[in-house]
């Protein structure tokens, strides 16, 4: 084990990846050069060339294109969009393209690419810059959709993800990129699909993702001074959804919270509460309440946008009703 | 004119072309019989540019097309049968009926693939050119567009990456006068839309779209060009839409004056004439003699295929393995 922070151990994986097979390449703005403006791509240009480690124009669309059609033809492109807020602009691309090629060409290509982006508000880069459109890409058959909380976890699930042959959309938080954690040596693969119990606890299960994580774990401390034993499944992957953990822990513990980052009103919380009606249905004493960003575009003040956007206090606030309900 | 086609090339093509027409006027019947789904868009008028443009490619070489694809699908050399069925949805055709034809692709020929977006294919020809100059092949990566695509930001970032990176790519566009129902010149800031080409570092072409032989020699230049390394080049070929934009088109907004214009530049006829001066009468009415039993003979093997069992609906939604061309 190595402790690191979040973006250190993607620029791990990605060395590794690109030491390990050829076919893979970078591609994005900033990326070469400057080393991504998170500083992921760090030493990749210098170390592997400009042909596999590409700056772009500012064209999204294009950029997208250009990660499908490699892959089409045996590439394994990374292509980095520097905002989530910006995908967008790659929407046509992703969910018009690369989304059917598998299943409507009846497997005739594989599209081995990954969308690595950063979503997320908390650093005051106002509404254009702080979105978390994880339903928007999670909505899209054909597409894999990851969120790691941890640095373990984004170096695990990044390899994973470059070695899987369908388009990935590997979302990262802006916040989490100075977070540190445990990374383990060697081939750390983390497998796509597979949510895992962050904080095992008996009276309520706080499901989550991405920073939101993080924000579950500190708000179950906090409960736990209240003798509330709070248990919090870390999804890691939005797609394909792993229903069997949450639904296993909801059965343990008869009480769901579900939070995402990502606007309230058809946000993911949304699927994960009806999966929970879904599956788990008989084992809940209550409603499953589910917590979101504000249903506004995310303001930038900070007054304002700590309001917009939920955190540990609030997400403690949650389960207490929770249990209250 | 050097590498020019022989007699024999100019037939095959010629026979392409003739398939080509009577597959459309048959669907066309068929449709007002009601026995088709969805709209077909027929490239009436346009076979010589659809033909020129994809008979030149060698079979390692990659087609984007459009709604429009039936001339590419049949210039890169499908199998008739299979693209019928799959316009009838049958379980036969190409992408097992799943996709219909302007989702016709065969990795196989490198047909990647027909695309129901305006402008969608082309940033994805940008990604396969990219992933062949990667691999330092000599394989050409074709965009085919109409001059409506030619008004999609798509086209523009695409013409600029390759220019910029001077990738083997091709951007073929079939200038038809029409984007949907509206003439070019509500459409275009320009009438000619190769002089864009200057503005994205590639030589930009112009050539009569109805003349087969002057497409089929602009287009072995661009592909000369692509092959040694020099970069992508623009090609316009400059044709006519004989019909609406679709089978749903009600049509009116096409002056008759005009329609009679380019009908007296009909492709076909035009091929015809110069054919005659190489080959006598009979040996053409072979050729034409076997494109109407082609024809025929993929129709009634088509429409006597199965439909899909609607269990198949199930079928994965990821791939699990690579599969590529």
């Amino acid at each position: 084990m190595t402790r690191m922070r979040y973006a250190e151990a993607l620029n791990r994986a990605l060395h590794e990846e690109m030491a390990r097979d050829e076919r893979v390449c970078v591609i994005g703005e900033d990326v070469g050069i400057y080393g991504g403006v998170f500083k992921v791509t760090k030493g990749l240009r210098e170390r592997f060339g400009d042909l596999r480690v590409r700056d772009t124009p500012i064209s999204e669309q294009a950029m997208t294109g250009l990660a499908i059609g490699a892959a089409m033809v045996g590439r394994r492109p990374v292509l980095e969009i520097m905002y989530i807020d910006f995908l967008t602009l790659c929407l046509d691309q992703l969910v018009n393209q690369a989304s059917i090629v598998h299943y409507i060409w009846a497997g005739q290509a594989s599209l081995p690419f990954v969308l690595r982006t950063q979503g997320g508000a908390g650093a005051g880069a106002a509404a254009q810059h702080s979105k978390s459109l994880d339903a928007l890409v999670a909505h899209v058959p054909g597409l894999k959709v990851v969120a790691p909380a941890t640095p373990a976890d984004a170096s695990g699930l990044l390899v994973a993800a470059i070695r899987d042959p369908n388009p990935v959309v590997f979302l990262e938080h802006k916040l989490l990129y100075n977070t540190t954690g445990e990374v383990p040596e060697g081939d750390h693969v983390v497998p796509i699909g597979q949510a895992h119990v962050a904080r095992e606890g008996t009276d309520i299960t706080i499901v989550a993702s991405s920073k939101m994580t993080l924000d579950a774990l500190a708000a179950a401390e906090t409960l736990a001074a209240e003798g509330i034993d709070a248990e919090v499944v870390d999804l890691r992957t939005l797609r394909p959804l792993d229903r069997e953990t949450i639904a296993r822990s909801v059965r343990k513990t008869n009480r769901a919270l579900v939070v995402n980052e990502g606007w309230t009103t058809g946000g993911f919380g949304a699927e994960l509460s009806a999966v929970i009606m879904e599956d788990a249905f008989d084992w809940l004493d209550g409603p499953v309440r589910r917590l979101g960003t504000a249903d506004r575009p995310i303001p930038y003040s900070l007054p304002l946008e700590q309001a917009a956007v939920p955190d540990a206090a609030a997400i403690t606030r949650a389960a207490r009703l929770t249990l209250a309900g | 004119m050097r590498n020019a086609p022989s007699a024999e090339d100019i037939a095959r093509m010629y026979r392409q072309m003739l398939v080509v027409r009577a597959v459309e006027e048959q669907l066309a019947v068929l449709h007002r019989q009601g026995k088709t789904r969805g709209p077909i868009h027929t490239c009436i008028g346009q076979e010589a540019a659809g033909i020129g443009a994809t008979a030149p490619l060698e079979r390692e070489d990659v087609v984007t097309s459009t709604h429009r694809g039936h001339a590419h699908f049949v210039g890169k050399g499908l199998d008739l049968r299979r693209v019928l069925a799959e316009i009838f949805g049958r379980v036969t055709g190409y992408c097992r009926g799943r996709g219909g034809h302007m989702l016709v692709a065969s990795a196989a020929d490198g047909l990647l693939g027909g695309n129901g977006i305006v402008g969608g294919g082309i940033p994805i020809a940008l990604g396969q050119a990219f992933g062949f100059q990667l691999d330092g092949s000599r394989r050409v990566a074709v965009a085919i567009f109409g001059d409506g695509a030619a008004q999609e930001g798509t086209c523009h970032e695409a013409m600029n990456v390759a220019g910029l990176w001077k990738l083997p790519m091709v951007f073929f566009c079939e200038h038809n006068l029409y984007g949907l129902t509206v003439h070019a010149r509500y459409q275009s800031s320009v009438p000619d839309l190769h002089v864009r080409a200057a503005g994205y570092g590639m030589p930009g072409v112009m050539v009569d779209g109805n003349d087969l032989l002057a497409v089929h020699g602009a287009m072995r230049d661009a592909l000369d060009r692509a092959r040694r390394g020099d970069g992508p080049t623009f090609v316009e070929a400059k044709t006519y839409r004989m019909t609406g934009f679709s089978t749903s088109d009600m049509g009116g907004y096409q002056p008759e004056e005009e329609m009679r214009e380019w009908a007296a530049r009909d492709p076909i006829a035009r091929t015809r004439a110069l054919l005659a001066t190489m080959l006598d009468e009979s040996s053409l009415e072979a050729v034409e003699r076997a494109a109407a039993e082609e024809v025929e003979a993929a129709f009634a093997q088509a429409m006597a295929d199965p439909f899909p069992d609607a269990a198949e609906l199930d079928a994965p939604e990821y791939a699990v393995a690579e599969a590529r061309p």
